[in-house]
Formats: C-alpha cells, sequence, structure tokens
C-alpha cells in the first residue's frame, strides 16, 4: 500500500517510518514530491520540528526518520542524464536528481559501458543518500568514497533557497554535506564523474583464509592488485578458526574476456530480485544454532583458491538484493549494523574486537572486512585508512548493549570511528572523539542553518 | 531519542516515589537516560531520589502530581517537557493498594482509589498519549498489575481498578499505532514494596529490581506486554481459564 503523494494532500497525515533494521520507529509528515519543482516547493511553512529528506530507507538506524517533523521523500524526483564525453577520457559525466537510485542508474549506465563511481553493498540507494551518507564500496582503497567522484552539486538551504556546491565551489559546505546525513540541506541533484567499464562482467579471485591473521595478511599484501576487495569473515567461529574469512577481490572484464559467459553484447545487464522475504517472520527464526550452521556451510562450499571466476554485476556487488526486503529476517525486535573503521596499526585492536565477538556468541550471520583507503576532506565522513568492520546483529540478544560500549571504547582508544549512517545506539559523547573535525561541520551548519530546521531522529539523539 | 536497543535518553514518572519505577529509571540512567522529571504530589518527598539521580550526573526534577486531579495532569506534562524537552518515555507508576475489608466498609475510600489507579491513569494517559504525539516519538509505561487479570475477593476493589487501567492502556496502544508513539503494559507479581508491607506474599513474589531488569529486557525486545517476572505471562494463562470455583478456592490460598 504506497501512501498518496503529499504533493496532492492537503491535510498533513502522520506515517511511521524507520530505517532499514526496523528498530525505534517514530512519526512524520511524510511528502512525496513527483518532480524537481514539488520538491524545491516540499519544505514545510513550520519547522517547528524540522524537516530531513529521505531516499530509499537504507540506513540502518534513525538517519531519515524525523519524529513529529516532516520528512520528504525524493524517490519520485529520480531523473538524469548521461553527459556527451569524449571517447578517449576515463570517465563520463551523469547529472542525477536526489532520488534516482543506483539500480536505476545501473540499468542506463551498465548497457552504455559506464559504471556508477561506488557502489554499497546494494543497489537500492539513492544519488541524495549516497552524498549524505559518503557512501563506501570494495574499491574505496583506490578510488575513495561517492563524495571524492563528485563534481557539483544543487542543495536546498534550509530559509529555501538554492545553492551550487562542489570541491571547487564552496568547498566547505560542499564537504560539510558529503557525510553530513542530510543535515545542510535538501540536495536536489548531482553531477558526478562515472567510470567505463570493458563489460557487464567481473573477473574475480576467491581466497578462503583460515583466520583473521590470514585474511589481513592476504588484503595488506594484494589488495592493491584488484580494483574491488572485500573480504565476509565468520563472526561465530571461535579458537583457532577465529576470523576465517572468504576474500573475494576483482576488476571489470573485457570484451573478450567476458564473451565465453554472456556471448555476442559485453554489455547485457540484468538484475532483478528473484524472491521476496515473507512479510510476518517469527521473532528468534535467526538464532545461534541457525547462524552458526549456516555461517558453517557458507565457509565450506567457498574454494580455497579460485581464480578468474566470471561473476555479473549484482552477484558480485549486490547479493542480499536478490531477497527483496531480507531485513524483515530478524523478526519483529529488528536488528541492527555496527561497523567502525580503525587504523592500520591498530590491527592488535582489531583481533580483540573478532575475538569479544565471537567469545559474546553474539549472532551474526553478515559481517564483512575491508581495508579502507584514505579519507576525504569532509569532517563527518566515515571511511579513513585502516580497517572497517561491519556487523549485523539482532537487536533482541540480552547484553548487546553493553556488548558494543565496550567495544566503541575499543575503538574510540585507537583513533577510530563508528558509521552514523549505519549507527542506531552509540553514545552521544563519544562522536567528538570519533570525528574530532565535529565542531568544524557545526560552524558550517550554523552558518546556512542558524534555527536547527534540518533535523532528523539522528541528529536529535545523538546532539549533533 | 529511542535506541535500536531500548534505551531512552529522558523519562517523566508519574508516581515519582514509586520504587518500581525508581528502579526502573536507574537501569535507564546506566544506559542513555540523562535526563529524569519525577511527578509527586508534594517535590519533598522526593528529596532524597533527587540528590541520588543528581550526584550520579543526571539532569534531574521534580513537577507537581497529583493523579486525583486530572487538571494537574496536563500541567504536570507540559511542564516536564518545557523542562527537559522530548519526553522519550512517560511512567504511570501510581498507584494504592489498600485494604479490601476496608473498602467493604467504606465504599468513598473504595472510590477514590478507583480515582487514583484508574481515573488518574485515563487522564494522565491521554495527556501524555497527546503529547507524544505531537513529538511523532516516546513510550508510555504503564505499570498495571496481575491483580488485574482476574479479582479475587480479598483484592477485588484494586484488582479491578488495574483492570480498567490495563485494559485503557492496551486501547490506548493500539490507538496510537502509526503516531511513532506507543503504550507498553508491564504487568508486575507481588512485589516487595512500602505497598506490600506487612502483606503474605504471592507465590513468584519479587523485588522492584527484579521487575525492572524484566522491564529492560521486554524494551530491548520491543514488546507490547510486559509480565514481571515473566514466568507469569504462563501462570496466568493458566489462571485466568479455570472455572470460577477452582479459582475462589485457589486465590482464597
Amino acid at each position: 500500500m504506497h501512501p498518496e503523494p503529499a504533493a496532492s494532500r492537503a491535510v498533513p497525515s502522520t506515517s511511521e517510518l524507520f530505517g532499514w533494521g526496523r528498530t525505534a520507529p517514530t512519526g512524520a509528515d511524510v511528502r512525496r514530491p513527483t518532480s524537481p519543482i514539488e520538491l524545491q516547493r516540499a519544505l514545510p511553512t513550520s519547522f517547528e520540528r524540522g524537516l530531513i529528506a529521505r531516499g530509499l530507507g537504507r540506513s540502518y538506524g534513525d538517519a531519515a526518520q524525523n519524529a513529529g517533523g516532516t520528512v520528504i521523500e525524493t524517490t519520485d524526483v529520480g531523473a538524469f542524464t548521461i553527459h556527451e564525453s569524449d571517447p578517449t577520457s576515463d570517465t563520463v559525466l551523469v547529472t542525477a536528481d536526489a532520488g534516482a537510485s543506483i539500480d536505476r542508474l545501473l540499468h542506463a549506465l551498465v548497457p552504455q559501458g559506464l559504471f556508477v563511481p561506488v557502489t554499497p553493498g546494494t543497489r537500492y540507494v539513492t544519488v541524495g543518500g549516497a552524498i549524505a551518507a559518503d557512501i563506501h564500496g570494495k574499491n574505496h582503497h583506490l578510488k575513495g568514497s561517492w563524495c571524492n567522484h563528485v563534481e557539483s552539486l544543487h542543495l536546498q538551504l534550509a530559509d529555501g533557497s538554492v545553492v551550487e556546491v562542489g570541491p571547487d565551489r564552496d568547498p566547505e559546505l560542499f564537504w560539510a554535506t558529503a557525510g553530513g546525513m542530510g543535515l545542510t540541506g535538501v540536495i536536489l541533484d548531482a553531477t558526478f564523474r562515472c567510470p567505463r567499464i570493458g563489460s557487464s562482467q567481473l573477473l574475480v579471485d576467491t581466497d578462503r583464509a583460515a583466520d583473521l591473521d590470514a585474511v589481513c595478511e592476504l588484503m595488506r599484501s594484494g589488495d592493491h592488485l584488484y580494483d574491488y576487495s572485500v573480504a565476509w569473515i565468520d563472526l561465530m567461529a571461535t579458537g583457532k578458526n577465529m576470523g576465517r574469512s572468504v576474500l573475494t577481490r576483482g576488476r571489470f572484464a573485457s570484451a573478450s574476456e567476458a564473451a565465453p559467459k554472456i556471448g555476442a553484447d559485453p554489455y547485457a545487464y540484468k538484475a532483478n530480485e528473484l524472491v521476496s522475504a515473507p512479510p510476518f517472520m517469527p521473532a528468534g527464526l535467526l538464532n545461534n544454532l541457525s547462524i552458526r550452521a549456516f555461517n558453517e556451510l557458507w565457509f565450506r562450499k567457498a574454494p580455497v583458491e579460485r581464480r578468474d571466476e566470471i561473476q555479473s554485476i549484482p552477484t558480485f556487488f549486490h547479493p542480499l538484493d536478490m531477497v527483496r526486503g531480507w531485513n524483515r529476517i530478524y523478526g519483529p525486535t529488528g536488528f541492527l549494523q555496527w561497523q567502525f573503521v580503525i587504523p592500520f596499526d591498530a590491527t592488535s585492536t582489531l583481533t580483540t574486537i573478532v575475538d569479544e565477538i565471537s567469545r559474546s556468541g553474539c549472532t551474526s550471520f553478515l559481517a564483512v572486512l575491508k581495508s579502507f583507503g584514505e579519507g576525504n576532506l569532509g569532517p563527518l565522513s566515515f571511511p579513513a585508512g585502516g580497517w572497517t568492520l561491519a556487523l549485523d546483529i539482532p537487536a533482541g540478544i540480552s547484553g548487546l548493549g553493553p556488548l558494543l560500549d565496550r567495544l566503541d571504547d575499543l575503538v574510540v582508544g585507537v583513533g577510530g570511528r563508528i558509521y552514523l549512517a549505519k549507527d542506531s545506539r552509540v553514545r552521544p559523547e563519544l562522536l567528538p572523539e570519533m570525528y574530532p573535525r565535529l565542531n568544524e561541520w557545526r560552524e558550517v551548519r550554523e552558518r546556512v542553518d542558524p534555527n536547527r530546521r534540518m533535523m532528523s531522529d539522528l541528529a536529535r539523539r545523538l546532539g549533533l | 531519542m529511542r535506541d535500536a536497543l531500548g534505551s531512552v535518553q529522558s523519562v517523566l514518572v508519574l508516581g515519582g516515589n514509586s520504587e518500581i519505577a525508581l528502579a526502573i529509571v536507574d537501569r535507564l540512567v546506566s544506559s542513555r537516560c540523562t535526563k529524569v522529571v519525577l511527578g509527586v504530589r508534594s517535590p519533598a518527598s522526593a528529596a532524597s531520589s533527587l540528590n541520588r539521580l543528581r550526584s550520579a550526573g543526571v539532569d534531574a526534577d521534580t513537577v507537581v502530581f497529583d493523579a486525583l486531579d486530572p487538571a494537574s495532569h496536563v500541567q504536570a506534562i507540559d511542564s516536564a517537557a518545557e523542562r527537559i524537552g522530548d519526553l522519550d518515555m512517560v511512567i504511570l507508576a501510581f498507584g494504592v493498594l489498600g485494604e479490601q475489608s476496608d473498602f467493604n466498609v467504606n465504599p468513598i475510600a473504595a472510590a477514590e482509589a478507583a480515582r487514583v489507579n484508574f481515573v488518574g491513569a485515563v487522564s494522565s494517559g491521554l495527556a501524555a498519549a497527546a503529547k507524544l504525539r505531537t513529538q511523532g516519538h516516546g513510550t508510555i509505561l504503564a505499570i498495571t498489575s496481575v491483580a488485574g487479570v482476574r479479582a479475587r475477593a480479598d483484592n477485588f476493589v484494586y484488582g479491578s481498578t488495574k483492570a480498567g487501567m490495563d485494559a485503557f492502556a492496551q486501547g490506548l496502544g493500539d490507538s496510537l499505532i502509526g503516531s511513532g508513539a506507543r503504550c507498553v503494559v508491564v504487568r508486575p507479581g507481588f512485589v516487595h514494596t512500602r505497598m506490600t508491607e506487612g502483606m503474605k506474599p504471592a507465590p513468584f513474589a519479587t523485588t522492584p529490581d527484579k521487575i525492572a531488569d524484566a522491564v529492560i529486557n521486554g524494551l530491548q525486545k520491543n514488546k507490547e506486554l510486559i509480565w514481571a517476572p515473566p514466568i507469569l505471562s504462563i501462570v496466568f494463562t493458566i489462571l485466568r481459564h479455570l472455572p470460577r470455583p477452582l479459582w475462589r478456592k485457589i486465590s482464597a490460598g
């Protein structure tokens, strides 16, 4: 059931929204503009409880909800243009409305031999969300995060005015918007550079690593040889198996390399959702035993070492997108994701954290380990050089709060941070330590939104 | 704001001297809660609780709340919100137990107990709900009692007031669906407190701390109804369906 577009709704009505983790929903006046003009006119007349823009709702926590205020869903404003370019240039400029999803972009880009500069583990994110969270993907170690590839963007400020910003035009505001969680204004559209690809297929190498040290060593020694790299790590394995992982790395195949798999059209692209998670799931379906069994199976079915396997874009980048609404498998209590980054020289802390999680018996079957390249200039942008680990955990596990609080302390202790787009529970007082340039960001926000009209539950909870 | 694990950052307790509520507040404070307002008839009565909270670094204060005076309810909620901002949680913790034998000969006292326990819950619950709706979030935690699940001869006045409150709170919770706000019902069994001092404990008797642990656990698991201790959910599922002659015999204990 879709709500009526807000533009045709005389009386604002309240809808409950939550993040991808399905925890802590709140009510807001949700507006759904259907054109760029409507989007610009969607600012409310009263800002008592503020406004936040929302894309496809893939932030795990409360970043794209605004209790008692206004939420503007941008997903019906999703047009984009692929600009003409010199065929010899490595990249092509694309201008897209904030609500354009990577999914829709890929359907247009890939057949033309282009890809998005960065893709997270799901293609159901919008361009606006990609900027607001400064998203990263498997190529961060070489290419950085999304905003590294943005030339310019249009931002509607809280006073209704529209400004164009970029790395060379009001860079302070541009970088405050990169990872700024939508709190500097409503992103209307953006122009970014998209790389050319040789085919729609990837050449993938897989390595099974027996433990944490082994996978870290593999990444340290070989990641620079691959455009894309990520490891799936079994956080329920203990003892000598602690941190065992399956590392997959690859690059786009050339047309000739891809030909045996897909035939004449090197850019054939199909990305469908295969199945849907049932709408209601009993609590406790994912328990210690079922997840342990799943992880065991998944580790054993991975090859010890495989080279040059041809994989499609959805298989390599977006495996979870094959199951629509997979977040429902965690049942009514929902789940959360905890993702941190710590410097490379804090590898022993990484070991301590993995050890603590695996010994806690915390059920987690989706955990991802990656080595990041250097971060960018965004004061609230998450990525920074080091190890990043992301794990999903059912929210109902007893003792989870104190465990994660302890682990946050370990992260902060070595100069690390957690990812705001994933957060739903961190202690607010840790933010200035995690993001030492928070005050710089606040100064920019003070300039463009002195009355705090841009507001989200995340901003309220963390006192941003 | 409430976080993914059920922790809140601010709380208003109506009935701010309730031992159960204060045990819950202690746990909230040890997690994310930094702002507490205690609604009490006389602020002096909460002085020691206030001092204890403040010395733990909590921004704590009192507002005047009298369960018998519905006019004070909106006022208490508004001044609490003025004092600490958004109310992430409002605990309805006031109530009187009374002696059934007194009530039997003093219907006026019984009526007053009903006004505190039931009428007070209705007006304060609705006042809190209106506030939370405007905020678009917040939890009303309504502390009822297993005594309301099935009335018994030796405390049916209390039991029926709590039954009324329980039904009210469930309906309130349903009416809040879609608003971002919600109402969670807590049904404690026999709890050793000042209220029950000198009484013969019922089976599964417990302490305010145990109740508070069950509540925190229930909040993390996103429950709409929290039995405390949890075993009472099973016990009362059975007791509720006993034939009346048998129930009379058992409940007369």
